[in-house]
């Protein structure tokens, strides 16, 4: 069923098609639509889930934990300052092995205060031991929650998730999403069964005091889960494919075939790059997009396939990882580095605190990497 | 002497769910307090315990002592986990369990408060039990906000010993409005056992604050731990009340109290204080009980 709906909407749509028991929840602009929303639905009966409106985003995440521990699907948004608050609920979350789904409204980190757009909130969350996709538009939102609980949920993952979506562009822009049928749904999700939760009946410690002998396994086991999660994502958007007609995998190729000049972008700016490669292409330069779907795990292995034939890679980020450069470029540099593959790579700080990223502000961007030897990172548009 | 002796084995019921083998220190009353406790709920009871001294009692991974499933939980956490477990459930239709959280003085009266206050807001249906050593024990006996005045602790050395009450965490409880609020000590078992098994009759936030003595931190005999919580009753330091919809009830009244001095005296933590402190502990002391008793006068039903 098509609807017009702004991402917060198709973010709560999202937990309520994927039939979440549990939702705590705290306010915090530019989220408040998805913690409105879900009241409505829980409160009009049409989502059959118990919602607590707690008093932070840490109480959230650990409500969310202590419920997802008893074996419940849970969900839990918010944004910015909510999701920095969260950051030690969220490693407890990760390496409690619960796989809860987070919805987060990517807004710049005060201060100075700012509600808009800037990935600085996840990027400084990458090390929690979440799984981080990064939507484009309202129905990839949607989509994406409804992947995550399969994803996350799988035996051999077991791991956190958290979908992205930038600040206004999505949380607040309205776009067509189509809904999927609740019995179809529960032919593509089966329900949570964990092997272990809290019950009485069969007592278990959760979380005890870990010595050396123990942690590090812990600590390698979510690696693999990690690697695990790699192929997950890619068979669970292939599956979705099949029930429902639209894909994702873990990175988006958009003419690169023959693409001398590679950008690789995330979030909304992927869809602006997208048009910016047509507008170039008219002007006869042979330039390519690939979006980073998923940042954690991170694609490796696909971002060196899909770069292998350009000759210059520019990596934009809506981030910075303060005395060195923008966190996705870091990653992007790392693979490649890791598969023996060389080029010139540029990177590209862009949209930082909400600032619009234009086809111009990309055609720009392109331009400063032609003919120049890379001197990163670039700002992209600084006034001084 | 007989006829009382059968009543102490009714009161208290015999199975024991707690298990030996925990880490607890010697004459620990934190590990008392749990026995008493899960003595008092049964089986199905799921804890949830934050950073505490019983996030160590309970044993390293992969051991457990209490015999009821346990979520270690971070600090300020507990009470959240606790309202996202009984709330999940319910999401769910699955109520039954009891949900306990179960943690320190620092946890609750301190890093853990905001999560505890926003758990009674809501009235989530759990019980919160705090095990008041009045210091944080774990991390080697540091001031909290429930170590009461003129004690001596790691960072309130001798020279600057705590200045200033102890928060009184039960007037914040009850003013939340929660059902029921109780105070117990593992000095009265039978006392203790009949509230926990009230509180988890009772729909709601249950608020449960138990005085464990800690010998390690309170630089008292470990053999002498029941001895210094009686003391504590006897001496009002820690009233036995209960607050159930409003209603106040003074459990034990102490039909003659004892001098404060008796109380301190068995506890180095207290061996620097001069008379002139003494006495103004004591006045504190009755100042307070004076200010329960009116609570109760004024603020208790009819029936008893």
């Amino acid at each position: 069923m098509k609807q017009v709906m702004n991402g917060d909407f198709a973010a709560s749509y999202g937990a309520m098609s994927a039939l979440v028991k549990y939702v705590a929840a705290y306010p915090i602009t530019p989220q408040t639509l998805v913690v409105e929303k879900l009241s409505e639905l829980v409160a009009d009966g049409e989502m059959d889930a118990v919602f607590s409106k707690v008093e932070s985003e840490h109480s959230a995440m650990a409500a969310c934990i202590g419920a997802e521990a008893a074996g419940i699907r849970t969900f839990t948004a918010t944004s910015s300052q909510g999701l920095l608050l969260m950051c030690e609920v969220l490693h407890w979350a990760a390496r409690g092995r619960l796989p809860i789904v987070l919805a987060n409204v990517n807004r710049a980190v005060a201060p100075g205060w700012s509600i808009w757009a800037d990935a600085q909130d996840s990027i400084s969350q990458r090390d929690t031991g979440w799984m981080q996709v990064y939507a484009e538009d309202n129905q990839e939102v949607y989509d994406s929650i409804i992947m995550a609980y399969k994803i996350a949920e799988s035996p051999d993952v077991l791991l956190p998730m958290m979908i992205n979506l930038d600040a206004f562009f999505l949380s607040h822009t309205s776009e067509v999403v189509d809904l999927i049928d609740k019995k179809d749904i529960e032919k593509f999700l089966p329900p949570y069964e964990p092997k272990f939760k809290l019950n009485p009946s069969e007592p278990h410690a959760f979380n005890a005091l870990t010595s050396p002998d123990h942690y590090f396994e812990l600590t390698y086991k979510m690696h693999l889960a990690m690697e695990k999660a790699k192929k997950r994502i890619t068979e669970v958007g292939v599956e979705f494919e099949k029930m429902f007609g639209r894909r994702y995998g873990l990175t988006e190729s958009y003419r690169i075939e023959d693409a001398d000049t590679v950008l690789v972008t995330f979030g909304t700016i992927a869809g602006t790059a997208k048009e910016t490669v047509d507008l170039l292409r008219k002007e006869g330069k042979k330039v390519g997009n690939l979006k980073i779907r998923v940042f954690r795990p991170f694609p490796q292995e696909e971002v060196c396939e899909a770069l292998k034939n350009a000759k210059k890679v520019i990596v934009v980020d809506r981030d910075y990882s303060y005395g060195f450069e923008g966190a996705f470029f870091t990653e992007v540099k790392s693979a490649l580095y890791n598969k023996g593959v060389m080029k010139p790579l540029y990177g590209m700080m862009a949209g930082i605190g909400g600032r619009d990223v234009s086809t111009g502000t990309l055609k720009e961007i392109v331009a400063k990497a032609e003919g120049e030897d890379p001197k990163n990172p670039y700002f992209i548009g600084v006034k001084l | 002497m007989n006829e009382k002796k059968k009543d102490l084995t009714l009161s208290i019921p015999k199975e024991e769910i707690m298990q030996p083998g925990h880490l607890a220190c010697q004459g620990c009353g934190a590990s008392l307090a749990m026995r008493y406790a899960l003595k008092a709920l049964g089986r199905n009871v799921i804890l949830d315990i934050p950073a505490c001294c019983w996030a160590v009692i309970d044993g390293p991974f992969p051991y457990s002592a209490t015999g009821v499933p346990i979520y270690h939980t971070a600090f300020e956490t507990a009470a959240a986990v606790a309202s996202g477990i009984s709330n999940g459930l319910r999401s769910v239709g699955k109520s039954g369990a009891t949900i306990m959280a179960w943690a320190g003085d620092g946890g609750t009266f301190d890093i853990g408060i905001q999560a505890l206050s926003g758990a009674a807001e809501r009235n989530d249906d759990i019980i919160y039990t705090v095990y008041d050593n009045e210091a944080y024990m774990n991390t080697g006996i540091q001031r909290s906000s429930a170590t009461p005045h003129g004690a001596w602790t790691t960072t309130t050395p001798v020279k600057h010993f705590k200045k200033g009450e102890k928060k009184d965490l039960d007037s914040i409880m009850v003013a939340h409005g929660i059902p029921y609020m109780a105070t117990a000590s593992i000095s009265h078992p039978e006392d203790l056992i009949k509230k926990y098994q009230k509180a988890a009759k009772i729909r709601g936030t249950k608020f449960l604050h138990v005085y464990a003595p800690c010998p390690t931190g309170w630089k008292s005999d470990p053999a002498m731990t029941v001895k210094v919580a009686k003391l504590a009753v006897e001496t009002n330091v820690f009233p036995i009340y209960e607050v159930e919809n409003g209603n106040y009830r003074i459990n034990i009244k102490p039909s003659k109290r004892k001098e404060v001095k008796e109380y301190l005296s068995m506890q180095g933590r207290f061996k620097h204080l001069t008379e002139e402190d003494v006495k103004y502990i004591q006045e504190n002391i009755d100042r307070k009980w004076d200010t329960l008793l009116k609570k109760e006068q004024y603020f208790s039903s009819k029936e008893k």
